[in-house]
């Protein structure tokens, strides 16, 4: 029956079910880490990076190389900047606790 | 590697993104959910690696993408963030757009058929209409953030009508695409072109007030560029990292207009929370408040058993936090109990003044939310009120008010409210603030960092 079945409609139900997973996930996000939620799911979205490397793969370089290039250069800003950035805030909430426990 | 080991390996990765949102339920637990995220990401790039052949240039660019976000990720200040996000939101587009042209250009390095058959071409056109929409609405949400661009709402008369025949226009062009048997480059690019367009007409009616919204709504749309894109290359792991940031997004919009009390296509379609405040209710009656010194307040304060500050954006803009973490401080070694209220849209993104504080190193259990304080004023000594205005704002709970019904902070229930501000000025929704007027109200004119330095030095 699996190899019937269109690859889209595989597709939409991965998509579908992402979709519910993400939903309740991030409803148990606490309100005081939006920003930081904010700035993690920019860096998932990064993961177009993978989309842009295989954009920038082929060996006989066209245009289409360096497109996908420019895209790896703009995703990486957004991976490593979006965790980066994440994490400086996430050491803010972390450093008040040890004090606290202190 | 073959096919079923990448197929696994990204199973993997994606698991990882999931555990990393799960990470963020709690202050405790975030930054491990954040480090869940980088190895999500490794997994995913080091695996993606042996797909490609072009390993130097690839690495060479993820160097150099790198090595800028880095810097921006150091650098940039807290107060910054929503620049910053909105900032990274239009590169997800970009990176969306030059994705698909390179995918139409040479399905073959992406695994699909050289001959693009029609559903790949409608992934296509979803992904880029979005990124591209994503990419000019980000860029205006930007210089709108970062003062470089007014924060009123630009309108004009038939701006719904324009978008609405884009809109159409760029649908047709996208179903020409789709239609044709070769590949048409034509409608591709008018398609796209509109679909810039599109994006930049969206944002700019949105006023500076409801940039919360709009920030969240981008963020939503990033998600659904990197899904579409997914889609495109029949990539789940794309699909699933994309619909966990698509439906973030979604859900952060949602709490905002909940939290504004307006309606998600009202902000959308625009022209609400001009920075003037051009409309003031008066009822003609000449209004007498009380106003106070800043030493009077400490003494109150010094003297009081609970006390709630409210913190508002005018509080980020004076600069204000390091002092009222020391007035928290100093009011705590008296035997003071203080807490903090925040508001959801107490700054410029979800969130926001909670960083804030947290950068100041108020300990976050200090800092609660909206829900989870209400029923305390009455039973509060002291409010202090520093720069917020319409979240305090007793009008919500009166019927026929323009802001009924937006969820508040109780702050008139207590028995005493200061309020520190520069001056009577209405807030965004343009609305005089009853509380202001209460006998019970003691307003405290000046700089917020000035007043807050002021109530130190006398207690």
């Amino acid at each position: 029956m699996i190899g019937e079945i269109d690859p889209v409609i595989i597709n939409l139900t991965v998509f579908v079910l992402a979709v519910f997973v993400g939903y309740h996930v991030v409803w148990n996000v606490t309100p005081a880490l939006h920003t930081p939620l904010m700035s993690v799911t920019n860096a998932i979205s990064g993961i177009i990076l993978v989309g842009a490397m295989l954009a920038a793969g082929p060996t006989e370089t066209d245009w289409g190389v360096w497109l996908g290039a420019a895209a790896v250069t703009l995703a990486a800003i957004n991976v490593f900047g979006g965790f980066l950035v994440s994490q400086r805030m996430l050491e803010m909430f972390k450093r008040k606790d040890k004090k606290g426990n202190a | 590697m073959s096919a079923n080991m990448v197929a696994l390996a990204y199973l993997v990765a994606s698991v990882f993104f999931i555990l990393a949102l799960k990470g963020l339920s709690s202050p405790e637990s975030a930054r491990r959910g954040n480090l869940f995220g980088m190895v999500g990401m490794a997994i995913a790039v080091a695996t993606t690696l042996t797909l490609t052949q072009n390993w130097l240039l690839i690495l060479g660019c993820i160097a150099v993408g790198g090595t800028i976000g880095a810097i921006v990720a150091q650098r940039v200040q807290m107060t910054a963030m929503p620049e910053l996000v909105a900032f990274m939101h239009s590169l997800v587009g970009l990176a969306a757009v030059f994705i698909a042209i390179a995918a139409i250009n040479n399905p073959v390095s992406f695994g699909l058929p050289a001959i693009l058959p029609a559903g790949s071409k409608l992934e296509l056109f979803l992904g880029t209409f979005i990124g591209a929409m994503t990419w000019s609405g980000s860029v205006i949400a930007f210089l709108k953030l970062s003062g470089r661009m007014s924060g009123t709402p630009i309108v004009f008369s038939g701006q719904h009508m324009l978008n609405l025949l884009l809109a159409i226009a760029m649908v047709g062009f996208g179903l020409w695409f789709f239609f044709s048997e070769t590949t048409n480059w034509t409608a591709f690019i008018a398609m796209t072109t509109i679909a810039f367009v599109l994006g930049f007409l969206i944002i700019i009616p949105i006023g500076g007030a409801d940039m919360p919204v709009v920030i969240s709504m981008l963020n939503s749309y990033s998600g659904w560029a990197a899904a579409g894109i997914g889609f495109s290359l029949g990539n789940p792991m794309l699909i699933i990292a994309g619909s966990l940031v698509g439906s973030s997004g979604a859900i952060l919009s949602y709490i905002m207009c909940k939290a504004m009390n307006r309606p998600f296509l009202s902000v959308i379609l625009g022209g609400f929370g001009s920075d003037g405040g051009a409309i003031v209710a008066t009822d003609g009656t000449q209004k007498t408040h009380r106003s106070g010194s800043a030493e009077d307040a400490a003494f109150l304060m010094g003297n009081a058993d609970s006390v709630i500050i409210i913190p508002g954006y005018g509080l980020a803009v004076a600069r204000a936090q390091h002092a009222v973490k020391e007035l928290a401080e100093v009011l705590h070694k008296k035997g003071v109990n203080v807490r903090f209220a925040i508001h959801p849209v107490a700054g410029r993104m979800p969130g926001h003044m909670n960083v804030l504080l947290a950068e100041a190193e108020i300990p976050y259990e200090q800092v609660q939310e909206m829900e989870e304080i209400n029923s305390d004023f009455s039973n509060t000594d002291v409010v202090l009120v520093l720069g917020a205005n319409d979240v305090v704002n007793p009008a919500a709970n009166v019927p026929g008010s323009p802001i009924y019904g937006m969820p508040i902070l109780d702050a008139h229930k207590a028995r005493t409210v200061m309020v520190v501000k520069r001056s009577m000025a209405v807030g965004y929704a343009g609305l005089d603030n009853d509380l202001f007027y209460m006998d019970k109200t003691m307003m405290i004119f000046g700089d917020a960092k000035k007043v807050v330095e002021h109530m130190v030095k006398a207690l």
